[in-house]
């Protein structure tokens, strides 16, 4: 994608994830919202949402208006629902990125809002199942996590990886979310927790997998005119997205995810930079396994390398690159549809020197990628320090 | 799930059937009107053969809504013999190391889930280890 100049960012915002019970869909949007308006001093003219499952969790549609009329953080604006189950958040910033970058709109605000705590856990599992083929895959009894258990037993076996190098994953998470308030699983754990947690779905344990939480992020782009003496400026240099078949059986692989590769492809070359370039990335590690494959999908490492990367220490904040320094999905949380706009906040913050006891020193060049379905749609964004 | 949305697929579910499309020749799963790989909208129901092995597989113990009375159970890709690969679930398998990667099934019919106790009773085929 090319055309006008690269949008800007000019306020993010976040909530703490964990289990809202006292708070809205519009409450939580209205707390990420109103921090980035705030700090960006001017008002969106549109609004990009990401979610995935208001309608079936929360009984709630029309989402987007819902939510900007139930917070009114700022005048009502134009506002678009998007939806690729957990990459809906990344799909909302494409979206974003396109209505500045064409000229539709000067400003625009991306936010991702998610609920999952209102429902019992089977409820939940379910709704979340309907990122799969409702006829073939989840009809048949998927659950995500099975799904996402497929790639992890073919992926062992294929690399001959050790299933301890994916536990040391959650724990380096753990770890690094232990510095980040806005985490919602604040705790150190240990490889043999992980191995001795709940299986859930062999080979995946209780502790391989993101916490199902309530949360919102939100980033106020806009177009590089608008930012007056705004120090240090980032900008959203490239977007991509890759997609798949959505049921898994339509790929002849279990061992990798070419969607990611896709997306990483088209958003480096949009950006101009090389996976070698970047400081710091943010994975979609809703599963342990899911960081393995995405570092190499990515083209951070050669294939059958993701799991020794991390267990090699390369991906820890002083490593060879920083990969999840807040904690990630599995320690940060992962309320689905804001996932994509948390990965890209948490970016945006480190290019901004604004990352606390989290910072990866000098982050000039960082991106994110959003993974939804089972490897079936993934987004990857680079965003650059302006010099 | 609505009685529509399941009768649409009973033939897919009941009979395990694809789609040959008659321009590329490939055979694919499920069922489209179209052909995935060239789409071509000349494409032909097929039988898929019975036949296949395990890809991949997880034995699943948190499930969602309707399956609570089969925990734990298997999930697999099967590849069959022909190639195609479709997502199912197992069966009949009596050996906590009953299945591994590789091990060959064939396709049997099945009772899938219930819709509470009122709804449609959901059938499809499973797969359960040969020999």
């Amino acid at each position: 994608m090319s055309a006008g100049e690269n949008p800007v960012v000019l306020g993010t915002g976040l909530t703490k994830i964990g289990r809202r019970w006292e708070d809205s869909l519009s409450d939580l949007f209205a707390e990420a919202a109103r921090q980035a308006v705030e700090e960006a001093g001017i008002n969106p003219q549109a609004l990009f949402l990401g979610n995935m499952s208001a309608g079936v969790l929360d009984s709630q549609e029309h989402l987007a208006l819902s939510v900007e009329d139930g917070a009114s953080v700022f005048p009502l604006v134009p506002a678009f629902k998007v939806e690729s189950a957990c990459s809906s958040g990344g799909s909302a910033l494409v979206a974003g990125y396109m209505a500045v970058k064409s000229g539709v709109y000067d400003a625009v605000l991306v936010a991702g809002v998610e609920k999952l705590s209102e429902e019992p856990s089977d409820a939940v599992t379910s709704a979340l199942a309907m990122a799969a083929d409702s006829d073939f895959e989840a009809y048949y009894g998927a659950s995500f996590t099975s799904l996402n258990a497929l790639l992890m037993r073919s992926y062992m076996r294929d690399y001959d990886v050790p299933r301890s190098w994916l536990s040391e994953i959650a724990v380096l998470m753990h770890k690094n979310a232990l510095d980040n308030p806005y985490a919602q699983l604040r705790k150190a754990i240990k490889v043999e927790d992980v191995e001795n947690s709940r299986l859930i779905a062999d080979p995946i344990r209780l502790l391989d997998c993101a916490p199902t939480g309530d949360g919102a992020a939100a980033l106020l782009l806009a177009k590089p005119e608008l930012a007056k003496g705004v120090d240090p400026l980032v900008e959203l240099s490239g977007v991509g997205v890759g997609v798949d078949t959505i049921a898994v059986n339509g790929r002849s692989s279990l061992s990798d995810v070419p969607a990611t590769a896709r997306a990483a492809k088209a958003a480096f070359s949009a950006a101009g930079v090389d996976p070698k370039d970047l400081d710091v990335l943010e994975v979609h590690d809703a599963f342990t396994i899911m960081a393995a494959l995405a570092v190499e999908d990515i083209g951070v490492v050669p294939k059958g390398q993701g799991a020794k990367f991390f267990h090699e220490g390369s991906a820890e904040r002083d490593g060879e690159l920083a990969v999840n320094p807040e904690g990630g999905l599995k320690a940060r949380g992962h309320p689905v549809g804001a996932t994509g706009v948390y990965g890209a906040v948490e970016v945006v913050r480190q290019l901004q020197g604004k990352s606390g006891k989290m910072q990866v020193p000098n982050a000039e060049v960082g991106a994110f990628h959003n993974l939804g379905g089972s490897g079936s749609h993934a987004v990857v964004g680079v965003f650059k320090r302006r010099k | 799930m609505t009685v529509p949305k399941y009768w649409r697929k009973i033939d897919a579910h009941y009979r395990l059937e694809g789609i040959r499309c008659k321009s590329c020749g490939k055979i694919s799963y499920p069922p489209r009107s179209s052909c995935p790989y060239c789409h071509s909208k000349d494409v032909e129901v097929v039988k898929l053969p019975e036949r296949g092995k395990v890809v991949s597989f997880s034995l699943l113990r948190s499930p969602p809504k309707g399956f609570e009375g089969y925990v734990p159970y298997y999930v697999a890709v099967i590849e069959l013999e022909n190639g195609v690969r479709v997502f199912g679930m197992l069966t009949d398998v009596f050996s906590p190391d009953g299945v591994k990667e590789g091990t060959p099934v064939e396709a049997v019919f099945r009772k899938i889930s219930e819709d509470g106790d009122e709804g449609l009773i959901h059938y499809g085929v499973k797969f359960r280890p040969i020999g």
